[in-house]
């Protein structure tokens, strides 16, 4: 057998197009589901007990079962009560409901992060909750969260590919055709792996970059 | 005249006060007057409950028993004579904790905002001063505890001692009538130590009422008018620093001074 990779170059144009359905449900879900975390935190933080435990349910409830399974209940389940999504509709509502439970954890342990003394002296000066939630606490969590956001985000590049499954044309979906029609299976994946890999190292300089743009805002030594 | 003047009233008044955290009594019936314009030191040992008296006096700690009085205003709670302790709304608690200002062992300067921010920030938010003024008024305040040339930098940036000296700024922006000091040095090494302890001098010497909790019983024994010497949350001794310090001497004093006999308070013994 021999590795072959012209069957893909063929596809070139086909492959630039998957690629961007890729990235593109990646961004516009990752947004999706930071946003939707930042609430569900705000929720679970500030929220009355009936919220908190809708919410706690809710994030228990997609971390506790496997990003596949979700996805087939929302794809092939949603129909039966009345949600019946396309491909990429749906694509893009489970990327943002599965990331937005770990964002909104990752979020919470930053608030809890939040030396209690910061809160305290903002009480001291006369600032409301409100003022005390969105000029201290939010900021000062966004700078804790940071690395495993990016973590997070990185994470959610990669869980994509299991969009694949509900017929999703991103690239995996079209490695994977390619791969059966062509037999070219490891090239196919090769390319898919070199690149998650390179978006994955982008990101994360990225990412790094931005760490250091901060760092003259972390905690002071005391 | 409708109202008396506030100097009728003591700066604080603590009135019966105790606070249990679960089994544990930290406070027992503490009563206390702190004078107006005058520096009242609370000592004592780790433990003595002095921290959580000076906490209470904030209303970060809600005592469980008993009121305390800000210029005759009650904070948090009040209570008429044998009756229960109702409590007051957040407005009112606000309004009355605005004559407050707090200062902290560990600064709590906000990592995400200069200097410059850290100061103005209340008066932008809580007083509503628009931010040209606020910020003008921040920058007195830098300046009087010598760091203006410091207002853009982060926490991160400073020192321990020049962290503390811009947390004292922030706390001086509100105009507080009456400053408390928990543990302001504690975290500083001795170097800078000094120049915290010299803007408090100069708090001290503008006729500020202040009450700080502290370990430097030189500062005590030297800026105070007023000590209290608080042990096993019991208000042991209340006094000036010659009526405290002066022999014969409480046997349970002399035990705690002891203590310091190699940090500096030779002078007192």
């Amino acid at each position: 057998m021999i590795i072959d990779f012209t069957h893909i170059i063929e596809q070139l144009p086909e492959l630039v197009r998957s690629m961007g359905v890729t990235l593109a449900i990646w961004l516009v879900g990752t947004a999706g589901a930071l946003v939707l975390g930042f609430f569900v935190a705000l929720g679970l933080r500030f929220g009355s007990r009936l919220v908190r435990w809708l919410l706690y349910f809710y994030v228990e409830l997609i971390r506790g079962t496997p990003f596949l399974v979700q996805l087939f209940l929302l794809y092939y389940g949603g129909p039966f009560i009345g949600i019946a999504l396309d491909p990429i509709p749906a694509g893009l509502l489970g990327v943002t409901v599965y990331g937005a439970a770990y964002f909104s954890e990752i979020f919470r342990a930053g608030f809890d992060a939040i030396p209690r003394g910061h809160v305290e002296a903002a009480q001291c000066l006369g600032l409301s909750r409100m003022q005390i939630i969105f000029r201290i606490e939010v900021p000062e969590m966004t700078m804790l969260v940071l690395p495993p956001a990016v973590n997070m985000t990185v994470i959610l590049l990669k869980e994509t590919a299991v969009l694949s499954i509900i017929t999703v044309p991103e690239l995996t979906f079209l490695m994977q055709a390619i791969g059966s029609q062509q037999y070219a299976f490891v090239e196919a994946m090769a390319v898919l792996a070199c690149f998650y890999w390179a978006m994955v190292s982008i990101t994360g300089r990225i990412g790094k970059a931005f760490e250091q743009k901060l760092s003259k805002f972390t905690f002071a030594h005391t | 005249m409708t109202t008396a003047p506030i100097s009728a009233h003591p700066a604080i008044s603590v009135r019966g006060v105790s606070k249990r955290f679960g089994q544990t009594e930290v406070l027992h019936g503490i009563d206390l007057d702190i004078p107006q314009g005058q520096v009242t030191c609370v000592i004592g040992p780790s433990g003595s409950g002095k921290s959580t008296l000076l906490r209470c006096m904030a209303f970060l700690e809600e005592a469980t028993e008993g009121t305390i009085l800000i210029n005759g205003e009650p904070l948090g709670f009040s209570q008429a004579m044998g009756a229960a302790r109702v409590r007051l709304s957040p407005e009112r608690i606000r309004a009355v904790r605005a004559n407050i200002g707090m200062c902290f062992q560990q600064f709590n300067l906000w990592p995400h905002m200069t200097a410059l921010g850290n100061v103005s920030e209340a008066l932008k938010t809580a007083r509503g001063v628009p931010k040209a003024q606020a910020e003008e008024r921040a920058m007195a305040q830098l300046r009087k505890v010598g760091l203006e040339d410091r207002a853009g930098h982060y926490p991160s940036q400073l020192s321990g001692g020049q962290q503390q000296r811009v947390a004292i700024a922030r706390a001086l922006a509100c105009e507080p009538k009456i400053m408390l000091f928990d543990e302001p040095t504690s975290s500083l090494d001795p170097e800078l130590t000094g120049e915290v302890l010299k803007v408090m001098r100069d708090l001290a010497a503008d006729g500020m009422t202040m009450v700080v909790v502290s370990h430097e019983i030189g500062f005590a024994a030297s800026v105070a008018n007023r000590i209290t010497f608080l042990d096993e949350g019991k208000l042991l001794l209340h006094g000036t620093p010659a009526e405290v310090f002066g022999k014969p001497r409480h046997p349970r004093l002399d035990q705690f001074l002891d203590t310091y006999l190699d940090r500096g308070a030779a002078m007192l013994v």
